[in-house]
């Protein structure tokens, strides 16, 4: 390419102007909405704006975490991303080798269909499903199920010692179909060298899983671990607010993060706790992806993210 | 001996995988059918998955009613149109731009994407910018725009089928012709990328088929209703029931002709919201499934 340097510079306009909308979108929907995050410090005036209003220092999270919210808050989000990550990776690992098992190719492919479909719904979506079972006066279980088994009704929304079992079993009913889904293309992706060498030696069928099929499994659970942990400050806040109908009575169990803020904001437009619990998710959250990162990054490179 | 071996584990696996997906359909079995039930039957003997009283009443009161619920089919049918094309378009430009690594700029302008995975400004940040720079509190760009847009795992799995998949040969032997930039990305790339453009694009349609959060923050019941989809319309029912009732008989006087099913019309109306995915997604399962397994696991 013998062109002058000038030449070469504004055959890069066409990308850059490319890119441009992009940049746009990030611009106004990711980096503004960081600097906003100012508001966390801030003793928000609405007549001043972000900019105008008094800086207050720490005062914000001070009564944030004086509160009692702070702490079931934390455990709640927490607690429960745990339980999904260890329950659903293990009913979606025992899910994927299952499938990948079947030699019927109809089989496995219906049998997919099917466990996926509920990850296609919205949490709007799963909250009538859920109401449908748990309905207090029409729901199928105080009226077909309980009865069954000789057992009284259930006021489902008002007692929240059942919502732990209930959230969980919600949550990996949605999504094990998506995990089972990365994982099976994983194990479809080993090599059948490794197992026609293991039948030639006589290795039973659940050898070969234990032996071959698992621990190649190690790279993706890991890199899904990782970004779990970066996760771990969210909540799905369609999961704690649909799916609980918003029940006041249950928030000792219900109430993550993700829930407190926009209760906060939306419903007692209080900008100072919301803000503060918001920046405390937000700060929290990038601090452990980068940690788990490096941690992985020293033990295992190729599983790193960057 | 082998065979013996072989045949226990088909059993096996096929009571496993069937038993979750027996589990994955019952409750929108239960769904439907409850759909179906007298609701002065359901009100006495709740939803069964065999009411021995069956009625299409809620769907006659959602036709009779249709001038809201169809509005609101409309609206969820727009932004999703919308909503994916924008997205579309301005991804795979970006993507496009972020490919060529060796322009000057271009890494940290990817870096610039990646960074929006790690951190971000946090809901009510993100909820002041909207709302009091961007004003876009009940408009119809409140649906489209905060958070579902452009994604970054979406971009960098274009910019990959970008590199991996288009021989770089093809974009060189155009520009030897003199094809201006834009012209090679639309004439020869595009065609090109279309599996992984049909991917994101039905993956993005999903997002914003079943998208109630914007509606829950961005718009008024006063200013934005509008703007209803039915998600929104479904999120808002669960709350107000009585008031839709109301509005009914004061309206149409409808109500009274169409008995109001104030249980079954619920699940009705998430059955008919549901019912555009269940009947898409088996063509385009292939899709769904090669957007998770591309999506799933790192860049």
């Amino acid at each position: 390419m013998g062109k002058s340097k000038k030449g070469k510079c504004s055959r890069y306009i066409p990308f850059y102007l490319m890119v441009l909308p992009g940049l746009l979108y990030l611009m106004m929907n990711n980096y503004i909405p960081m600097f906003g995050i100012i508001i966390a410090f801030k003793k928000m005036n609405y007549s001043k704006g972000i900019f105008g209003s008094d800086w207050c220092g720490f005062d914000n999270f001070r009564f944030l975490f004086q509160s009692d919210a702070a702490w079931s808050i934390t455990r709640n989000t927490i607690g429960y991303n745990l339980i999904f990550f260890i329950l659903g990776t293990f009913l979606a690992i025992v899910l994927a080798v299952s499938m990948n098992e079947l030699r019927s190719k109809m089989a496995q492919k219906t049998y997919q269909t099917l466990i996926l479909l509920p990850y296609l719904m919205s949490w709007v979506v799963v909250g009538y499903l859920v109401f449908a079972f748990l309905s207090g006066e029409n729901g199928f279980f105080n009226n077909t199920l309980l009865p069954l088994f000789g057992k009284r009704p259930v006021n489902w929304y008002n007692e929240k010692k059942y919502w732990p079992f209930i959230l969980v079993v919600v949550q990996i009913w949605k999504s094990v179909g998506y995990s089972m889904i990365i994982y099976f293309s994983s194990i479809v992706g080993i090599s059948q060298d490794y197992f026609e060498a293991a039948r030639i030696d006589g290795a039973s069928k659940w050898k070969q899983i234990r032996y071959i099929t698992l621990p190649l499994l190690k790279p993706t659970v890991i890199t899904l671990f990782i970004l779990s942990i970066g996760q771990v400050f969210r909540s799905d806040f369609g999961l704690f607010y649909q799916v609980t109908r918003n029940s006041g009575t249950l928030y000792d169990y219900t109430r993550t993060i993700d829930m407190y803020v926009y209760q906060a904001l939306m419903k007692n437009a209080d900008y100072s706790m919301s803000g503060a619990a918001s920046f405390y998710q937000s700060v929290c959250g990038f601090v452990l992806i980068i940690v788990a990162n490096q941690i992985v990054r020293k033990y295992q490179k190729s599983s790193a993210l960057f | 001996m082998r065979t013996g071996e072989y045949r226990v584990t088909q059993i096996i696996t096929n009571v496993i995988c069937g038993l979750f997906a027996l589990l994955a359909l019952l409750p929108f079995i239960l769904l439907i059918v409850a759909s179906f039930t007298d609701n002065d039957w359901a009100s006495v003997n709740g939803f069964t998955f065999f009411p021995k009283e069956w009625s299409i009443s809620a769907y006659q009161y959602i036709a009779a009613k249709w001038g809201m619920i169809g509005r609101a089919y409309l609206m969820t049918i727009l932004v999703t149109l919308v909503g994916t094309l924008l997205c579309l378009v301005i991804s795979l430009l970006f993507a496009y731009g972020i490919s060529k690594q060796h322009i000057p700029g271009m890494r940290a302008i990817s870096f610039l994407l990646i960074f929006t995975m790690l951190f971000n400004g946090g809901l009510v940040s993100t909820y002041y910018c909207y709302t009091q720079i961007f004003h876009i509190k009940d408009t119809f760009w409140a649906l489209i725009l905060p958070n579902m847009m452009m994604n970054a795992f979406n971009v960098i799995l274009i910019r990959n089928y970008y590199i991996n998949s288009i021989p770089a040969s093809l974009e060189e032997a155009a520009r030897i012709d003199g094809a201006k930039e834009f012209r090679i990305l639309f004439s020869i790339v595009i065609p090109l990328s279309k599996p992984i453009l049909a991917t994101v694009g039905l993956m993005t349609a999903l997002g914003y088929w079943n998208d109630w959060m914007n509606g829950l923050y961005y718009l008024t019941a006063r200013g934005g209703a509008k703007y209803y989809t039915i998600q929104i319309i479904l999120n808002n029912i669960t709350e107000n029931i009585q008031s839709l009732a109301a509005a009914a008989t004061r309206s149409s006087g409808m109500a009274t002709m169409v008995p109001f099913p104030s249980t079954t019309i619920r699940l009705a109306i998430a059955v008919i919201g549901i019912l555009p995915i269940l009947i898409i997604y088996p063509c385009f399962q292939r899709y769904f499934v090669k957007g998770i397994t591309l999506g799933g696991v790192k860049e």
